[in-house]
């Protein structure tokens, strides 16, 4: 099945772009402002499947060579990881903190140790879900 | 401030996400799971120990006081039971490690299992409702994954109502939250606990708490069982076990928890309720375990019976009971994981889940035999295994307080178990032996490891009965005396 899907994956190419670009700034804006790593990471994710659905499987999965069961897995570990540490610094776990740093090019910048976390979250996201898709499709 | 008191929850997750890296490995996965239940079943006796030292301990997650965040909280009765799952957890782990096939080692299984004690042990240690909702969610999810797992038609047919019915009392346990919040405008345990004592339990209340029944009658099988006989009886052995042990008892945990730390000052409505449920548990249950010819069948229904039995402790509420109850539910995860072994070690060796296809099973497996012989007597409650002293403390506090209804239904039950199994023994391990000496599949070896292992466990405690008292006395005290827990959790920080 060869349909002539030109518009579709010229579209695709500047949508995803942007889809991915929504979604990191949703991300990062999470801990103050609407947003987060489980938002974010449900566009990262849809993203990737309208790439999916757009290219065939095999074509993106050549050009992203990520195994998304593993990428949920670390997605967890990272989060578990960034729980865990404070408690060895005295604090509780999950507890976090922040601070403000000046940067060369952001100027001052708030960095907070809950974007650990979140990017945990949104990875997991991400496997999950492109995951899912995956394999309703795989299955014929 | 007690870090601690989160590993029993953390380590499997971390462990199982772990393992998942270590997908072909199967054998090294089992031992590595099996480490990680050793060491949560360790961190547990720690912690039983510092509760009584030091009271009841909790851990805000991320320093956020109570009410405003999430914590856990131990006493002696969720460390208890959180010991006694990883314990029973570690054993199941093992015979899975002897038994199971390659396919079902490679595909998940153990970080699946780990999963499913993270969301049990979350479960008993959580100090607030809507987290006890997310580890019933993931107990619950790790459990759809189990029963689905192995791929057989019986499993999917079973799964499919499985998976519907938990989804609705998932369904019904947010709206039971929903209402709560929106009366209390709390779903800290403690604090919601402390404003139903201030208003007094309105009828609103008292509605609201009988959501909360229907919802953990279903995740307990109290009454509304009718999904479990079917869903515990399909899946491999190993999970069975699992089943039966744990998921049941995180359900009677909760209801244990809510209708004596919040919802405990209209005992006429509520714990009226409880009783006849437990009654027509009990009844339904025990003519279930005797209707069945499939032994799966008839260890599922034991499940039954002795969820009606632990809320008869519940019902009846006077201390005496409510240790009764607690003793049991500790016999009872070992008893029921060990029974479950067993009925699969025995459908392993038979090829036949039905009692016309074994026979004489006693003279080419005696320790299989007598290690089934003990679970029996220790499940009708006979002295001096585990199930004893659970059934005389709720037996007498039932004459104490004169409910003689429940007191001849708790009773009856027994015999019942009693005759159930005793069934299965006759049938099964006396007769002519069927399969002669040259044919008998020979029993891989170690099988009977771990069913030895709880065999001793269940001997072990009804016999240590006494050393175990201090703890289970604590806890039944704690249960009975909310304040001691309202204190511990809104009190001044550590």
């Amino acid at each position: 099945m060869n349909i002539n899907d030109v518009i579709l994956k010229t579209v695709s190419k500047g949508a995803v772009l942007i889809i991915l670009t929504f979604g990191i700034y949703l991300f990062l804006s999470g801990h103050n402002q609407p947003g987060g790593g489980f938002i974010g990471g449900l566009v990262i994710a849809s993203a990737f499947v309208l790439m999916f659905l757009s290219y065939d499987s095999e074509t993106v999965s050549d050009a992203l060579p990520i195994d998304f069961k593993k990428l949920s897995a670390f997605g967890v570990l990272l989060a578990m990881l960034s729980g865990i540490a404070p408690m060895f610094f005295g604090g509780a776990f999950l507890a976090q903190s922040f601070g403000y740093f000046n940067l060369p090019i952001f100027g001052k910048t708030e960095l907070a140790t809950v974007t650990v976390f979140e990017a945990g979250i949104a990875l997991t996201v991400v496997g999950v879900v492109v995951n899912i898709i995956l394999s309703i499709s795989e299955d014929e | 401030m007690n870090n601690i008191l989160v590993l029993p929850m953390l380590l499997p997750i971390v462990v199982g996400v772990l393992l998942i890296f270590l997908r072909t490995y199967g054998r090294i996965q089992a031992w590595i799971s099996i480490a990680a239940m050793v060491v949560t079943a360790g961190t547990s006796i720690y912690l039983l120990h510092t509760v009584q030292a030091d009271g009841i301990l909790r851990l805000d997650f991320g320093g956020w006081e109570p009410p405003f965040g999430i914590l856990f909280v131990a006493d002696s009765f969720s460390v208890l039971l959180v010991l006694t799952a990883s314990i029973v957890t570690a054993v199941c782990l093992s015979y899975a490690l002897i038994s199971t096939s390659k396919e079902l080692q490679t595909m998940y299984f153990y970080p699946t299992v780990l999963f499913l004690a993270a969301g049990v042990n979350g479960s008993f240690l959580t100090g607030d409702l809507f987290n006890l909702f997310v580890c019933f969610e993931v107990m619950l999810l790790s459990s759809y994954v189990l029963l689905t797992l192995g791929n057989s038609k019986r499993q999917l047919r079973e799964a499919i109502k499985y998976v519907s019915i938990n989804i609705v009392s998932s369904w019904f346990f947010l709206v039971a939250l929903a209402y709560l919040y929106g009366t209390l405008g709390t779903l800290n345990m403690a604090h919601a606990a402390e404003r139903v004592a201030e208003v007094g339990q309105t009828p609103l209340l008292t509605t609201i708490s009988l959501v909360f029944l229907v919802v953990f009658s279903l995740k307990a099988g109290l009454l509304l069982y009718f999904w479990l006989p079917g869903s515990y009886s399909s899946p491999p052995i190993v999970t069975s076990a699992l089943f039966g042990a744990l998921l049941t008892k995180v359900g009677v945990y909760a209801l244990f928890r809510i209708f004596s730390l919040i919802f405990y000052h209209q005992p006429e409505i509520t714990h009226t309720i409880i009783g006849i449920m437990a009654g027509l548990t009990l009844i339904g249950g025990s003519l279930g375990a005797i209707a069945f010819n499939d032994i799966r069948s008839i260890a599922a229904y034991n499940v039954v019976i002795a969820v009606g039995f632990m809320l008869v402790g519940l019902a009846i509420a006077t201390p005496e009971a409510i240790e009764g109850s607690i003793y049991y539910l500790i016999h009872d995860m070992v008893a029921k994981a060990l029974l479950f072994l067993l009925v699969g070690t025995m459908i392993t060796l038979s090829g036949s889940s039905k009692m016309a296809g074994m026979s004489g099973l006693m003279k080419n497996y005696p320790l299989l035999g007598w290690s089934f012989f003990i679970a029996m007597l220790s499940l009708a409650g006979i002295p001096p295994l585990s199930g004893f002293i659970g059934k005389v403390l709720i037996s007498s506090a039932a004459i104490d307080s004169g409910s003689y209804v429940l007191l001849a239904l708790a009773l009856l039950s027994s015999i019942f178990v009693l005759y159930s199994l005793l069934r299965i023994f006759k049938n099964c391990f006396w007769g002519e032996t069927i399969v002669s000496k040259e044919e008998q599949l020979p029993l891989r070896r170690g099988v009977l490891l771990p069913c030895l292992a709880l065999v001793v466990l269940t001997i072990g405690i009804g016999l240590g009965v006494e050393g175990l008292s201090l703890y289970v006395t604590d806890a039944a005290e704690t249960l009975l005396n909310p304040s001691t827990y309202i204190n511990a959790v809104l009190g001044i920080i550590q």
